[in-house]
């Protein structure tokens, strides 16, 4: 009598735990099958020479060297400085345009501002193809074509949109109370926007700044367009060094992974924030 | 003359951003749209204007079709792939994993690095050498029996762009997997528990239950794959450079613009790339506005 009475739960968890292994087991899977190109950049990095034969694509290094980082260090060099130059002025001049942008769209209105809030979306979807001819007249007219200021300003205005979003749907979250009380008190928008709203802004700068540094950092089609070989950043220089038919493998993978590396740093210490920001592109806060 | 004061500051602090974005992206846009419609086919020449005629006889270039075929083909397999994987990764982490934090850290991290360092491996990884020359895949179908899935992988002649779709959709089905599990977890547990008591199975509990609550994501989710995808660019010319076989619209452009130094060519294709994204983004963001207001 019990056992039949007991029989669906016991049978229930079974299968419970039959689809719990199922999904474990895919998971899994794909975990090695994502990981495979991390095996093969890190493995064939540390490869000499003498290894890079097709038989031994897969193996380990049979003497492990640093000569591929050595050489790729030394030719990516200059485009890691160039993006460190470009990415961090930039994000931040981004995050502070953007602080002002959301906390004047979310508590600062105006009439048209929710019209105007869309015409800053529509510029988040644009493909930059599409303003890249007049940009490059522009910025040779401007004088800063070629250079890493004309890049940083390129990015910043074209980050606004992503960046007044981002802090707009932060900013909502705080109670207009606030706001009003402290215009009762008498203070003007700039002194609350700097008694009030910046001292909480924290979270929303950490996502900003760490969208935009990483959409810098990895940008491509900005710096081939805009930049000249003295301001090429890390990606334009990997893309040449790994194009070039004389470079090895090996220094092609270390130089991949050497461009990557501040970002993934960034990724792996600050992974909460970054997921914001992925989540803020969504178009939900 | 109060109200006024009341909003002109917030007018005049947001004033900087107005002006660059009406310059710099709509103006440009415009500008460039201009220029498509120029005969300014050199660097030098002032440009007369023609109409349409380079929208029409861009069509009568043998390139411009092989690259939009190579658009579309690459673009049905991307967005396709990357929202089945990332919902596959979801669904099956949405009720709980030992160590999910770890899963989702790992399936995402491709994000975080740049479409040409993935090229980079990836180019490596599809090398079309087959048997005794075989490196990257095919290399590891050799050596473990399954040598007949060897093939040219981009450098196929009809599914070349297939292949190429493959490392996009491992850097991006991570993403689409977070938006499905946000998607996931924004169905109240009640409402599954209700649907359960009133005898739906489990899968009519998905599908009647979860499955409504997933709309939203899965069209933010196709937008932006979508966008992504008509724009590529970055990622082609990592694993090809730019060969014919590989074409897209933003290389043709870019070659255009670089090699034929041809400035109405290039504005003509821009524009075309403008208007393939702006057909589906516009409404999408009328529409996402409008339903935030409510």
């Amino acid at each position: 009598m019990t056992s039949v009475a007991q029989a669906p739960p016991d049978r229930s968890r079974a299968r419970a735990r039959i689809s719990y292994g199922i999904r474990l087991t895919l998971l899994i899977l794909f975990l090695v099958i994502f990981l495979i190109p991390v095996y093969v950049l890190l493995a064939t990095s540390f490869k000499p020479l003498t290894e890079a034969d097709p038989g031994q694509a897969w193996n380990l290094p049979g003497t492990w060297t640093f000569e591929a980082w050595r050489v790729a260090w030394e030719k990516l060099r200059p485009g890691l400085v160039n993006s460190f130059l470009l990415a961090v002025p930039g994000s931040l001049i981004s995050a502070i345009l953007g602080s002002m942008n959301g906390y004047v769209l979310s508590k600062w209105r105006f009439p048209g501002s929710d019209l105007l809030f869309t015409l800053f979306l529509f510029g988040m979807f644009i493909p930059y193809q599409g303003v890249m001819i007049p940009l490059v007249q522009v910025m040779v007219n401007l004088g800063v074509y070629g250079g890493i200021p004309g890049l940083i300003l390129a990015h910043v205005v074209y980050g606004i949109p992503i960046c007044t979003l981002i802090f707009r749907n932060y900013y909502v979250t705080i109670p207009d109370e606030l706001i009003e009380a402290s215009r009762v008190d008498g203070a003007g928008m700039l002194r609350t926007f700097w008694s009030v709203v910046l001292p909480v802004s924290a979270p929303a700068f950490a996502v900003v700044i760490i969208w935009q540094f990483t959409s810098m950092w990895n940008d491509f089609l900005f710096a081939v367009f805009l930049t000249g070989p003295q301001s090429w950043p890390a990606t334009v220089l990997l893309n040449n060094i790994a194009g070039a038919q004389a470079t090895p493998y090996s220094q092609q993978m270390a130089a991949a992974i050497l461009s990557s590396i501040p970002t993934m740093i960034i990724y792996i210490l600050l992974g909460r924030f970054f997921m914001r920001g992925l989540m803020a592109g969504a178009l939900k806060g | 003359m109060t109200r006024v004061r009341r909003w002109l500051p917030g007018l005049l602090l947001v004033t900087p951003s107005i002006v660059a974005i009406a310059v710099f992206v709509y103006g440009m846009l415009g500008w460039n749209f201009q220029l498509a419609m120029t005969d300014k086919h050199d660097e030098i020449s002032e440009g007369k204007f023609v109409g349409l005629t380079n929208f029409v006889e861009l069509w009568d270039q043998p390139r411009w079709h092989i690259s939009v075929n190579h658009a579309i083909v690459f673009t049905l397999v991307f967005v396709g792939g990357a929202l089945v994987l990332g919902w596959l990764l979801a669904f099956l982490m949405e009720k709980g994993i030992k160590g999910e934090g770890t899963f989702r850290a790992i399936y995402l991290f491709p994000m975080a690095i740049s479409f040409v360092a993935t090229g980079i491996v990836w180019r490596w990884l599809m090398n079309s050498g087959q048997d005794e020359r075989a490196v990257g895949l095919n290399r590891l179908f050799d050596s473990i029996g399954l040598d007949f899935l060897q093939w040219e992988w981009f450098r196929n002649q009809d599914w070349g762009m297939a292949a190429m779709a493959i490392p996009a959709i491992w850097q991006m089905s991570g993403y689409v997997m977070a938006l499905f599990l946000a998607g996931f977890r924004g169905v109240p547990e009640e409402l599954r528990e209700a649907a359960r008591v009133d005898g739906c199975t489990e899968w009519k509990v998905y599908r009647y239950v979860v499955l409504p609550f997933l709309r939203p994501v899965t069209l933010s989710a196709l937008i932006i794959l979508g966008h992504i995808s008509l724009k590529v660019f970055d990622l082609i010319v990592a694993v090809s450079g730019k060969q014919i076989i590989t074409d897209v619209p933003a290389v043709f452009m870019w070659v255009a613009v670089f090699d034929s130094h041809d400035p109405a060519k290039g504005a003509t294709i821009a524009s075309y790339i403008v208007l393939s994204v702006a057909v589906f983004v516009v409404p999408y963001l009328i529409w996402s506005v409008r339903r935030e207001k409510h």
